[in-house]
């Protein structure tokens, strides 16, 4: 799968539109008493409202006429009741529907977000970060209204359309027909409108979408942007980016527009067609007057809904790419999954074995090329080779966070792809290339290695990696608030936090990626003390390119184009004279290079 | 709210037709009850059937003008809202990306991408809707008022009587929903954040399996975010059905005070009918004005959010006079420099020179203050004592961007674009970079070989971040992009960490090769840094040690403490360089 540029539209599939509706409606589904609840309260709120004037009538024709002054202001006590019990029902209403349309809203972003937890990494480096944002925020967002006026507008609504054209049938099924006319027409139109609407606000979708991968790019690297003075460039980007989203709007709505003036038309047409044909009915003495002024009545009562059902639609046309949008989401599948007979890790000793294994990225690229090791529990690893060569794709492996394209992992003699993701990666603590830290308490930073954690196993996690000392500088100590970006920690001091949060993980597995590289050598090496010492016994894989670094390792291994091509501890690669040893050696060529000896020294 | 104003003022060529067709449409929508009336009382009842024609062309004459005034309506203020947001978001993005580096340390990206998207969408949404029931309300409530006391002013003003009253609870409405949406924007922007974060540490996330957590973090914020969405019902749920009774109660008071004026023989039954039939077209807007409300609270909280932003000014200035030199040639002086931040003193008394073409090396623990050091020299933050001298002009007086452009950094987080490769290293130069200078920027970087083998070579896109590179690939790749741009300084801030040793020794030779660029080199391994003319070690933010690599050597202390750990300590069994 290439990677999705920021100014590259996502693909988007295909997707049947009543299986979206009702995948989308399907969410009601619990709350049908609620809804049952609602619409009953809306029925009393507006039995309340056509019971208005007809007591208006009463109290002409009963009391005024009559001058009935104390019969008057018992009507209007009445009435002033009924309007009490209305007020108290739209209350009522509102906050019942308040509850069933946020908690929907909740639980669907809610499920996004638990299926986004569960795709592989390869889903995530394929796409820029806003983009999959913009899925769970903003077209999450874009159903707000979607239930709330489905249940409050569309049921009530269609209801009212149902009664009237039972009555207009019942009156004049002839006058009836002919008031109908207009809707086919109109359906299709609105239909035919739809098509090509829905297309627009797709486009408008994920433009927004590109523009939100921009914003979140942008000013993650705001400091890079600065540096490099490109002001101008970025705000001409962000310039393009906001044209292309304002033209999808423009284009989408250009057409959305047309949905109330159409109805608007129909309505117009459809009186016409009604006076003209009635009349016509009336000379022929089909209809009486009396029928013929009633019926221009229910005209206006049957496109009344009709106009609120079609701005529904709108707003449903507009919304639905959302939807889409998230169920397509949902519906990836992780690349990496669980077998379903998967087994629980038992604690474990630390064994770690590959068998011919090969692994690329993407098909076709071959990153390792039948690798085979094995690991002895306890035993230290250290990866060497030059960039590129495949060492992270090693480690990667380990962690099961990507999928050989061929051979066997095994762990204690486990097939990774037989047992829990959770068992496995519970017992492995890792230290990443890319230090992240979570905006929060540098304790809770942590304690993310293992949410059990005390806090002294914490401190005592930081005293190990020797970052005590800088943290209870800091004016808050443990509780100091870190932020995204935060100049309040240097580089290498992250790196000490999360080999902190590495080691309060207690694991039997210690992944190492360049994780000293922005330390200096003495932190460095009081730092690997501390974790010698607590986690004595436990298997570990580094990668390193400081040579004091790696060679105390139990054994090295040297990668090159995706094939170890030496191992062995530091003494016995010396002895090889092979690749390790020019490199050994060459640190020394590099450092007496342009220069005096030193050997005076000491 | 006034800065608002400004973006309508400016775009008031599609604001003014949209009024103009709301009104035209609202005085045509007024013919169609008289046209109605027209065709039943006499064409229908009075068997004038030569007037239908006449009046069913009325009719559609209308239907018509109501399509296109509607439609001009809806698109005039769409574009027109669409039109202010943009607007909105140029400038804020514009503003933003101005601020200094410490405004970004305490904000979270998540939180200005929701202030810049659903910020400006709350207020695009507002604006139209208040402008549109603006006038809608005004129009119908004035002309109903009109009427209605033109009927009987008596009655009129008991059906304004309890306006006031309304008036207030919309009032009050505004201002408790208006907290509420303020809450609701903060919340959003949590959301986001917690999300943003999620996504970009998703790789820290697997490693340690949170997903659970990070669904039961997620769940934590949802749910504060549908407490405020309930609460916010509460509030509506409160007020809005007390307008709505007190608008009824318009009417039960119109029926019953109009009823006993017409027992008292001073109104008509007539007029109390036609009366009852206007009372809805003020109690109407009366109503709408919670909507209103609501809406202009929603706007407003936005507003707000995004007035804070505005209101935040870079702590890093423009001169007032400041001083143009034509070239520079990379001679830096820092001159008893001291930086204290949030209390903390991060560097003190800092002294040294680099006259052109100098290697100024940077050593110290993690937190000694080496970054800091270097964010001075392009005035990423601003020394808070002494000054920093470039080819003798305080770096103070010179223009923000001409001194940036003078210094390229190779930051300690690689941060890459998802672009192609050659995108990425013309960041920041744009066109004037040429292909040549590319290439030599590629081979001094010790990228070229890897290049040459990607099947796109140059057009490669990588990931954001620089996913699917390896951390010495994206290194190189950054140190490329700062090479390119010939900067008289260039400043490395542990460039090199990712790298092996044989192409971090390239990349020197290479480097060492450059003429006339100063170089800071901050770097943990002695290799990187012992050819430098001077090397200085920091330590809780002072210069501890300094001289050469020889020098140092020669003083025992700290840096000899480093290169015996890194060279020393390592026994070899044939060469022993190092014996004493």
């Amino acid at each position: 799968m290439p990677i999705n540029r920021i100014d590259e539209d996502e693909a988007l599939r295909p997707t049947f539109k009543i299986k979206l509706l009702i995948r989308l409606f399907s969410y009601l589904k619990p709350y049908k008493f609620q809804v049952a609840l609602t619409l009953l309260l809306m029925g009393i709120v507006s039995g309340v409202e056509l019971l208005n004037p007809y007591l208006l009538k009463v109290a002409i024709d009963r009391y005024i006429a009559t001058k009935n002054l104390n019969g008057l202001l018992f009507l209007g006590l009445v009435m002033s009741i009924t309007i009490l019990v209305s007020m108290f029902c739209t209350r009522k209403r509102i906050s019942l529907m308040a509850k069933i349309t946020n908690q929907i809203h909740l639980t669907i972003r809610q499920e996004l977000y638990a299926h986004l937890q569960k795709l592989s990494l390869s889903f995530f480096d394929h796409r820029p970060a806003g983009k999959i944002l913009a899925r769970v925020i903003g077209d999450v967002n874009s159903l707000n209204n979607l239930f709330n006026t489905s249940v409050t507008g569309l049921i009530p609504d269609l209801a009212t359309i149902i009664a009237v054209i039972i009555i207009m049938l019942a009156m004049n099924y002839r006058l009836a027909l002919a008031s109908f006319l207009m809707l086919p027409v109109l359906i299709i139109f609105l239909g035919a409108v739809e098509i090509v609407s829905h297309r627009r606000w797709q486009i408008f979708r994920q433009k927004s979408s590109n523009l939100n991968a921009f914003t979140h790019e942008h000013f993650s690297g705001i400091k890079v942007v600065q540096s490099f003075t490109a002001e101008e460039q970025t705000k001409k980007d962000f310039h393009f980016l906001l044209r292309e989203n304002f033209e999808a709007f423009i284009r989408a709505v250009r057409l959305n527009d047309l949905f109330w003036p159409s109805v608007e038309l129909s309505w117009g047409i459809g009186t016409i067609i009604v006076f003209w044909y009635g009349t016509r009915l009336l000379n022929t003495g089909t209809v009486t007057i009396g029928l013929l002024v009633a019926f221009s009545g229910y005209v206006s009562m049957f496109w009344r809904p009709v106009m609120n059902i079609s701005n529904f639609y709108n707003t449903l046309v507009s919304n639905l790419s959302g939807a889409e949008r998230i169920y397509e989401l949902m519906d990836i599948e992780p690349s990496i999954q669980e077998a379903e007979d998967a087994v629980t890790l038992p604690t474990l000793r630390g064994e770690v074995e590959f068998k011919d294994v090969t692994f690329g990225y993407q098909d076709g690229q071959i990153v390792l090329d039948q690798v085979s090791f094995r690991v002895a529990p306890g035993e230290t690893v250290a990866l060497v080779g030059p960039t590129g060569a495949g060492k992270t794709s090693i480690i990667n492996l380990i962690g099961r966070f990507f999928q050989p394209q061929s051979g066997l992992i095994l762990i204690d003699g486990f097939d990774l792809q037989k047992v829990t993701l959770e068992s496995l990666r519970g017992q492995m603590g890792w230290v990443l290339q890319d230090t992240f830290l979570f905006s929060g308490r540098i304790i809770d930073n942590i304690r993310y290695g293992r949410l059990t954690a005390t806090d002294e196993e914490c401190i005592a996690a930081a005293k190990a990696v020797h970052a005590h000392e800088f943290i209870t500088k800091l004016e808050n100590g443990y509780d100091t608030e870190v932020q995204e970006r935060g100049a309040r920690l240097s580089f290498g001091q992250r790196q000490q936090i999360a080999f902190a949060r590495a080691l309060v993980a207690n694991p039997r597995i210690l992944i190492l990626d360049e994780a000293t590289a922005g330390i200096d050598t003495h932190t460095e090496r009081l730092l690997q003390q501390g974790i010698a010492r607590l986690l004595a016994g436990r298997t570990s894989f580094i990668i390193a390119h400081r040579l004091s670094t790696i060679v105390n390792a139990d054994r090295i291994m040297l990668i090159d184009q995706g094939r170890i091509i030496e191992m062995g501890n530091h003494q016995e690669l010396l002895h090889k004279k092979g690749y390790y040893y020019q490199l050994f050696m060459a640190q020394f060529r590099f450092l007496a290079a342009k220069e005096e000896p030193v050997t005076r020294l000491g | 709210m006034k800065r608002i104003l400004s973006y309508v003022e400016k775009e008031k060529r599609y604001f003014i037709p949209a009024i103009g067709a709301l009104l035209l449409g609202i005085a045509l929508d007024m013919f169609n009850p008289y046209l109605l009336k027209l065709i039943i009382d006499r064409v229908i009842i009075g068997g004038e059937s030569a007037l239908l024609p006449k009046a069913l062309s009325g009719f559609l004459a209308v239907a018509f003008g109501r399509v296109v005034f509607g439609y001009i309506k809806e698109y005039a203020f769409d574009y027109g809202g669409q039109k202010v947001a943009v607007g909105l978001q140029a400038d804020l993005f514009s503003h933003l990306q101005a601020l200094s580096f410490d405004f970004f340390d305490r904000t979270n990206t998540g939180e200005l991408m929701s202030r810049l998207k659903d910020d400006v969408d709350h207020i695009r949404a507002a604006l139209t809707y208040v402008i549109m029931l603006s006038v809608e309300n005004i129009i119908y409530f004035v002309s109903a008022t009109v009427i209605l006391f033109t009927l009987n002013w008596k009655l009129s003003l008991v059906a304004l009587v309890l306006m006031p009253l309304i008036a207030q609870i919309a009032l009050r409405l505004e201002k408790k929903i208006g907290e509420i949406y303020e809450h609701i924007s903060d919340q959003d922007a949590k959301i986001n954040t917690t999300a943003q974060e999620n996504i970009t540490g998703v790789r820290v996330v697997k490693a340690f399996g949170r997903e659970e957590y990070e669904c039961r973090k997620f769940l934590q914020q949802n749910q504060e975010n549908y407490g405020y969405k309930l609460k916010r019902a509460r509030i509506w749920g409160r007020y809005f059905p007390q307008i709505e009774f007190l608008t009824n109660l318009s009417i039960v008071l119109v029926t019953v005070v109009g009823g006993a004026l017409v027992i008292g023989d001073e109104l008509s039954v007539g007029t109390l009918v036609a009366f009852s039939d206007y009372v809805t077209m003020l109690i109407w807007p009366m109503r709408m004005s919670g909507w209103l409300m609501n809406d202009l609270a929603e706007g407003l909280a936005s507003v707000k959010k995004i007035n804070q932003l505005f209101a935040a000014v870079p702590s890093v200035k423009e001169p007032a006079v400041p001083t143009i030199l034509p070239s520079f040639r990379g001679h830096l002086l820092f001159d008893h420099v001291s930086f204290i931040r949030d209390g903390r003193v991060i560097l003190e008394d800092i002294n040294f020179e680099a006259p052109p073409g100098a290697t100024i090396a940077i050593m110290g623990a993690t937190g000694a203050g080496k970054t800091s050091l270097v964010n001075l020299i392009g005035r990423y933050y601003d020394c808070t004592s002494g000054a920093i001298h470039l080819d003798g002009v305080e770096i103070r007086q010179l223009p923000l961007q001409l001194l940036r452009r003078q210094v390229a950094m190779v930051m300690q987080d690689t941060f890459l674009f998802s672009a192609t490769i050659e995108e990425n290293i013309r960041f920041g130069g744009g066109e004037s970079i040429s292909p040549t200078e590319i290439e030599e920027a590629l081979r001094q970087a010790a990228l070229a070989d890897f290049v040459a083998e990607l099947p796109q070579g140059l057009a490669t896109v990588i990931g954001e971040r620089g996913i699917g590179l390896s951390g010495g690939q994206k290194q190189r790749l950054a140190l490329a992009r700062a090479l390119v741009k010939k900067s008289p300084i260039l400043i490395l801030d542990d460039a090199t960490s990712n790298l092996d040793m044989e192409t971090e020794y390239q990349i020197q030779q290479a480097l060492e090769a450059l003429s006339g660029r100063t170089k800071i080199i901050i770097a943990h391994r002695i290799s990187a840094v012992k050819n430098a003319d001077e090397i200085l070690i920091l330590e809780q933010g002072r210069i501890v040690e300094r001289g050469t690599h020889q020098q140092l050597l020669a003083l025992g202390k700290r840096y000899y403490a480093t290169y015996h750990d890194q060279f020393h300590g390592i026994k070899t069994p044939e060469v022993k360089p190092f014996a004493h």
